[in-house]
């Protein structure tokens, strides 16, 4: 499973987009242009190298509200993601009615999400279903934080997905924080992984700051659950180096030491350093692909401060759907 | 024309929509083998088989959670949910899953699907098997409520929820499940969702109700007929949305308004229909509009006594029609 030099530097590209859209969002809400940001920031190895998995187009992603990495894998584009951040009109996920975050893009087979959370998890087992009675070779993944383990959501789910064997992956991204609560006041177990037992399907625990490994892993995942192997709870250990959203303010319950810790293994400088060292990413090219990626942010930026809002006729409905939808 | 029960009804509903759309299948608790503690499945499992009907695991929200995400990817659930009293695990996944699914998209997704219970009192049931659930559902944008009171109405109500593009919940008076007896059309039909019904004219009075109060109201009209009163009964049919146009008209038509269900009285649908009529009819009105509800007390008690002091049956719904003739 040698992964060439193309895919790996794409994978780097995916990672370091994210990041800097992410950044950018930051920096706008300080700003005071815009009102929420919740980040995807430290999570973006995770996302790249379960994304790279898998085929965009053909499996289904029911995703949460930090898999901004994985949905730009997915084909959601930087401008789609501003209309977002803005409000703007004609914003993919939602036309605007939902708060930033809150994904969602049919075209790409990704369900429209919510808040509550872990409410996506028996949605993403409900897709496995249909795919099983309909014999679709494709696989559904669905992300969740560890803290939103807690829900029953998230067990009922998981527990349709391994009494029926379906084709469903679901990744757990530890941050090791629920907002402030640590994991260790959610779960007496070391690992959400080793509940993968009591569910009856296989658990991995894979350092989420490893794009590689993260990807090794998944593909594991994503082979036996297109052949019939039934799904695969992963743990991605990682952490979030940013507050928990705009609102949240993180010095009352971590120190400035243990984010500077983390900040030391972060994911896009761990993977930068490892494609440097096998001669794959000379500094002009890192500055090529920083270069390439500053200028699709402006451009992302530009476009949504130039779109317009809403019509307020547009929050009217249509509140039920006139036609089927069907996939 | 075959006269059948009104479970007989909504069995073969369901048996055609199987049979029909390959996209339909049916879970719920005990549906399988045993068809149903009701036996509303009957016969489905093994004409289906165990891809089609499937039981589920005892967890309510994930029955209709999983049905959500069976919906989104292009199936046609039917989720029995036993007893209505069992529903509120589900409430999140119907309130801000389901039923917000359309419009939170902005039309890109829906989640298609029939949730179906068997609700109300006068089976000896007690507090959790006795409840009317209708008004928290109600008040649902996004979600449609229906209610059958006979067995036509039944199997074409059920036939177009199970095509209908929206979340369905259906209500099923499961008092009446052998007790309602009727004629059902031979050949395809189906009963549209939303329009009220005019099941008997009257010119003194009108009295609103559904499931097994309309059919206590329709005796009740007969008792009351042999001294003298005319009273019209509407049978809303469907809850949400409600047809206002059939409400005001017969309350134009009569000039007095009664509201009959065993659902407690306080918060009930019957508010509702009083607050349609006062906005849009209240010069029409000849007296205060009327509501025969279940009391404000927790629950339908268990011993007989007390169970038929909480539920309205033929002879209080007459003696409420008769103090509102003489106002
Ligand atoms: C049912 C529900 N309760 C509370 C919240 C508020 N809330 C949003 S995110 C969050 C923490 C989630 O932590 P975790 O699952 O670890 O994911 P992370 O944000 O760390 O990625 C909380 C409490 C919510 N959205 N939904
Ligand atoms: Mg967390």
């Amino acid at each position: 499973m040698e992964l060439s030099k193309e895919t790996l530097l794409a994978m780097y590209y995916a990672m370091l987009r994210s990041r800097r859209l992410d950044e950018r969002a930051w920096v706008l809400h300080r700003q005071g242009k815009i009102v929420f940001h919740i980040s995807g920031m430290g999570h973006e190895a995770a996302q790249v190298g379960a994304a790279f998995a898998l085929k965009p187009g053909k499996d289904w992603l029911v995703p949460y509200y930090r898999d901004l990495a994985l949905m730009l894998c997915f084909g959601l584009t930087p401008r789609e993601f501003m209309l977002s951040l803005f409000g703007k009109q004609s914003e993919a996920s939602s036309g605007a009615r939902q708060m930033p975050s809150h994904f969602g893009l049919r075209r790409a087979n990704v369900v429209s999400t919510s808040a509550p959370v872990a409410t996506q998890i028996p949605h993403a087992a409900g897709i496995g279903l249909g795919m099983k009675m309909r014999g679709d070779d494709a696989v559904v993944v669905t992300g969740i934080g560890e803290g939103s383990t807690s829900q029953g959501e998230w067990y009922e789910g998981l527990n349709w997905a391994a009494v029926h064997k379906l084709p469903m992956i679901c990744i757990v991204q530890n941050n090791q924080y629920a907002i402030s609560v640590p994991s260790h006041k959610q779960m007496a177990i070391p690992n959400v992984a080793d509940r993968a037992a009591a569910f009856g399907m296989p658990g991995a625990v894979v350092d989420g700051n490893d794009v590689l490994a993260v990807y090794r892993v998944m593909m594991d995942a994503v082979t036996r659950a297109r052949t019939g192997g039934g799904p695969t709870l992963i743990e991605a250990k990682t952490y979030r180096p940013v507050p928990h959203s705009s609102d949240d303010d993180d010095r009352s319950y971590r120190t400035r030491e243990e984010v500077a810790e983390w900040k030391k293994r972060d994911p896009i400088l761990l993977f930068k350093g490892y494609l440097e060292s096998k001669g794959r990413l000379p500094p002009a090219l890192n500055d090529d692909y920083e270069t390439r990626v500053l200028a699709e942010v402006d451009d992302a930026q530009k476009f949504a401060e130039a779109a317009p809002y809403p019509a307020i006729e547009s929050a009217f409905g249509p509140v039920y759907a006139a036609e089927a939808h069907h996939a | 024309m075959p006269e059948m029960t009104l479970i007989e009804a909504i069995r073969q509903g369901m048996d055609e929509e199987l049979a029909r759309d390959d996209c339909v299948f049916i879970t719920g608790e005990d549906v399988g083998p045993r068809g149903g503690v009701f036996r509303a499945t009957q016969g489905l499992f093994e004409k289906y088989g165990p891809k089609r009907i499937i039981d589920s695991p005892l967890a309510e929200l994930s029955i209709v959670g999983v049905g959500i995400g069976a919906a989104v990817y292009g199936m046609r659930p039917i989720c029995e949910i036993q007893f209505a009293d069992f529903i509120f695990p589900a409430f999140n996944q119907i309130l801000n899953e389901a039923a917000r699914m359309f419009y939170r998209s902005g039309g890109e997704w829906a989640a298609p699907m029939v949730i179906r219970a068997p609700y109300g009192g006068g089976v000896g049931g007690g507090l959790y098997h006795s409840q009317s659930v209708e008004a928290f559902f109600a008040h649902i944008p996004g979600l449609k409520v229906v209610i059958p009171s006979n067995p036509k109405d039944a199997k074409g109500l059920l036939k177009s929820a199970v095509r209908d593009p929206n979340p369905v919940l259906f209500l099923e008076p499961k008092k009446g499940y052998r007790l309602i007896k009727g004629f059902v059309p031979e050949g395809e039909y189906t009963v549209p969702i939303g329009p009220a019904h005019v099941s008997r004219e009257g010119a003194d009075l009108t009295v609103f109700a559904y499931g097994i109060m309309h059919y206590y109201c329709l005796q009740a009209a007969a008792l009351v007929a042999k001294e003298g009163i005319s009273a019209e009964v509407v049978d809303l049919r469907t809850l949400l949305p409600v047809d206002k146009a059939a409400i005001v008209a017969s309350v134009r038509k009569t000039g007095k308004a009664m509201i009959v269900h065993e659902d407690n009285l306080t918060g009930g649908y019957g508010g509702e229909v009083a607050a349609i009529i006062a906005d849009e009819a209240f010069a029409d009105l000849d007296a205060p509009v009327k509501r025969l509800c279940g009391p404000d007390v927790p629950g339908v008690p268990f011993s007989h006594p007390m169970q038929d002091w909480f539920m309205p049956n033929p002879e209080k719904i007459a003696k409420a029609m008769k103090e509102l003739a003489a106002y």
